[in-house]
């Protein structure tokens, strides 16, 4: 009775201590993540604001109207080149995200389960790419696609083909050969840490159940790093979509991008607010299939059970 | 426990086992034979090689040479998952993204067997373990003791001819783990299929196996029934690890057989039987009896065998009380254990004492 009696007010001050470290840990955290809250704010959240804003705007010549109009996404929406445009980049991001996911599953596989002790200098060896810029990379691909390229002289030398295939560059299989190889690393990275975090007994609880290595992959080890695949393909799928550099390289005629159409208005084309128009149509049709990738794939891994 | 009338067919036969890693040995020329039915335990401290054997038998680890046969079939170059064994993980190693039901019946997919009867098996299965009407539970929502059932129920319902069980309790808290240790032992008990617990819980394997296996440093010490661990370990290493014993060093006198007779310091001349595997060591002896065989003389009580002594210290355990009595002529004072009914707990430190024995209490041992 007087130990309870003794501990009851004991409690309180060190239950009003704790609410207040608590608070100063809140205040700590928003303390902490201010400067980069501040730096999205200014040049992300702000900037969109803009676009946005200039998306019901109309453009004469140098001077923007500021009267409300929704011409912008009727054209947008309406005018069949934009319409093909967006279809394309939709399709290309889709079909870089499935290869990209598709290679990039074994690499990551094998470094998690048979990298051993060199799992680092593996993930070491993945980053190398990128100590080069992505214009490097990309033009890389020109001089291997190109009419001269490598590919074309390599299959010319082994007697494959008679003449130069102008078939490899200029048109939307190059843009999906280099957008997957750009993207390869930011695939490995998320399959590679859902492998990681997949308890190893389980795999062997799986083999001792009777499953032999494909049965127990499809039934323990694929589903269990689904998080992984989800994440490898919105990392790619997304920025893919807004990709310019890579079809206006290696693309040509076939490969242009909705983000290229999105480029001309604001540059040569001068007129922002269509072009604002285009970009907030893709954000939302990126995130609409964004979204519907995530929900397809998730019942799709629970049917497969 | 009353002895069952058990086959004696062997289940499981250990040929001359070795596992080198390098140059270190985790299992060294280890031979064993574990019969039809048995609940059989191995046991010893962490790294002794206990494991180790169990994933050879499991077939997730291959012996650097010797044989594995199970129920008379060579296990060498059969690969894990068909082997006629089936395992409860230490981890329970329960699917997280599959319910109850689903990791129960996981293994029954391979069978093809048709949905009534899959759905029977697993319901039998859950039954076994207490966990009727929780199929549908998702993985993450089962505490400690029920994944534990789970993984117990996913391996029994796969009618495996063994069991293996590695450390299948030690996540568990003390009372759970002691129902547990009931539990696991009746139903051994009502399916008949052989199990092999490994434990570093002594209290574990005594409480749990038909015969258990004591294992230190990858090599097999002794195999026997939990009772002649208990009281007849073959050297100081069995007896210390299965709970307290007082050492007594002794000279041997005589030798007759398979008994001997040895001059002690404190407990004058003994004739004791002679382990098998006692190993000679000129004419000195080592003699062990366990805290408990020692009994208090109170008041006049008289005893045919007594030694006398003072008390050095004292250890409360609620039952009982550990008291340390230190016996004129014996190197380390005794540890005795007596019950708390008579006032144990109340013998001051400093005081005479006597202490009744049982010569019989008294086993030779190799060092």
């Amino acid at each position: 009775m007087t130990a309870a009696a003794e501990g009851a007010p004991a409690l309180r001050p060190a239950q009003s201590r704790r609410t207040s470290l608590l608070q100063s840990e809140s205040a700590q955290g928003f303390a902490l993540i201010s400067p980069t809250f501040l730096y999205a704010l200014v040049l992300l959240v702000v900037p969109i604001l803009v676009v946005i804003a200039h998306s019901f705007w109309t453009q004469n010549y140098l001077t923007i109207d500021r009267t409300f109009t929704l011409e912008n996404y009727r054209i947008a929406l309406t005018e069949p080149i934009y319409r093909d445009l967006l279809m394309r980049s939709l399709r290309i991001s889709l079909l870089v995200s499935f290869f990209t996911v598709v290679l990039a599953y074994p690499i990551a596989f094998y470094i998690s389960f048979h990298g051993g002790r060199h799992k680092g200098l593996w993930l070491f060896l993945i980053t190398i790419p990128f100590w080069t810029s992505y214009l490097l990379r990309v033009m890389s691909w020109k001089v291997i696609l190109g009419y001269n390229g490598v590919l074309n002289s390599g299959l010319l030398g082994l007697g494959i083909i008679d003449e130069p295939s102008t078939a490899l560059l200029y048109n939307t299989s190059a843009v999906v050969i280099t957008l997957t190889h750009a993207w390869a690393a930011f695939a490995i990275l998320p399959i590679f840490v859902s492998l990681e975090k997949i308890d190893r007994t389980l795999i062997e609880a799986a083999t001792d159940l009777g499953d032999g290595p494909l049965r127990r992959f499809m039934r323990v080890t694929l589903p269990l790093s689904v998080p992984g695949i989800v994440s490898a393909i919105l990392i790619v799928m997304i920025p893919t979509v807004g990709d310019f550099v890579t079809p206006r390289l290696v693309g040509g005629k076939d490969g242009v991008m909705i983000a290229n159409a999105i480029q001309a208005q604001f540059g040569k084309g001068a007129n922002w607010p269509l072009g604002a128009a285009l970009s907030v149509t893709t954000m939302a049709i990126v995130t609409m299939m964004a979204a519907a990738t995530v929900l397809i794939i998730r019942s799709a891994a629970r049917l497969a059970r | 426990m009353p002895e069952r009338s058990k086959s004696e067919r062997p289940m499981i036969e250990i040929a001359h086992v070795t596992r080198s890693y390098g140059a270190f040995k985790a299992l060294d020329d280890a031979s064993l034979t574990i019969r039809e039915g048995e609940f059989f335990s191995l046991l010893g401290p962490s790294g002794c090689g206990k494991t180790t054997l169990l994933r050879m038998i499991a077939g997730f680890d291959n012996p650097t040479s010797g044989s594995i046969a199970v129920d008379g079939q060579e296990m060498l170059g059969i690969p894990a998952n068909r082997r006629p064994t089936n395992m409860v993980f230490q981890s329970y190693a329960i699917f997280p993204h599959l319910n109850v039901e689903q990791n129960v019946g996981y293994g029954l997919k391979r069978l093809r067997l048709d949905a009534t009867e899959e759905k029977r098996r697993v319901e039998e299965a859950l039954a076994q373990v207490s966990l009727t009407g929780l199929g549908k539970r998702g993985a993450t929502e089962l505490s400690g003791g029920q994944r534990q059932r789970v993984a117990l129920a996913r391996a029994l319902v796969m009618r495996p001819k063994v069991l293996l069980l590695d450390e299948p309790l030690s996540a568990l808290d003390k009372k759970l783990r002691e129902q547990m240790q009931v539990e696991l032992r009746r139903l051994q008990q009502a399916v008949g299929i052989t199990f092999i617990l490994v434990t570093h819980d002594q209290y574990e394997a005594l409480a749990m196996s038909d015969r258990i296996a004591v294992m230190f440093g990858g090599k097999i010490a002794q195999v026997a029934s939990p009772k002649e661990i208990y009281q007849r370990p073959v050297n100081r290493q069995v007896a210390d690890f299965l709970g307290g014993m007082n050492f007594v060093k002794a000279e041997i006198v005589e030798e007759n057989g398979a008994s001997m007779t040895v001059d002690t310091l404190g407990f004058g001349r003994v004739k004791t039987d002679k382990p098998a595997a006692f190993v000679r060591n000129g004419k000195a002896a080592t003699l062990g009896i366990r805290p408990e065989r020692l009994r208090v003389l109170w008041d006049d009580a008289k005893d045919k065998h007594e030694v006398a002594g003072t008390v050095v210290d004292r250890h409360y355990f609620g039952e009982i009380t550990h008291l340390i009595v230190d016996i004129p002529g014996l190197e380390k004072p005794l540890s005795v254990t007596e019950t708390n009914n008579f006032g144990a707990d109340d013998i001051p430190v400093g005081a005479p004492i006597r202490l009744a024995y049982d010569p019989d209490a008294l086993v030779a041992m190799a060092d």
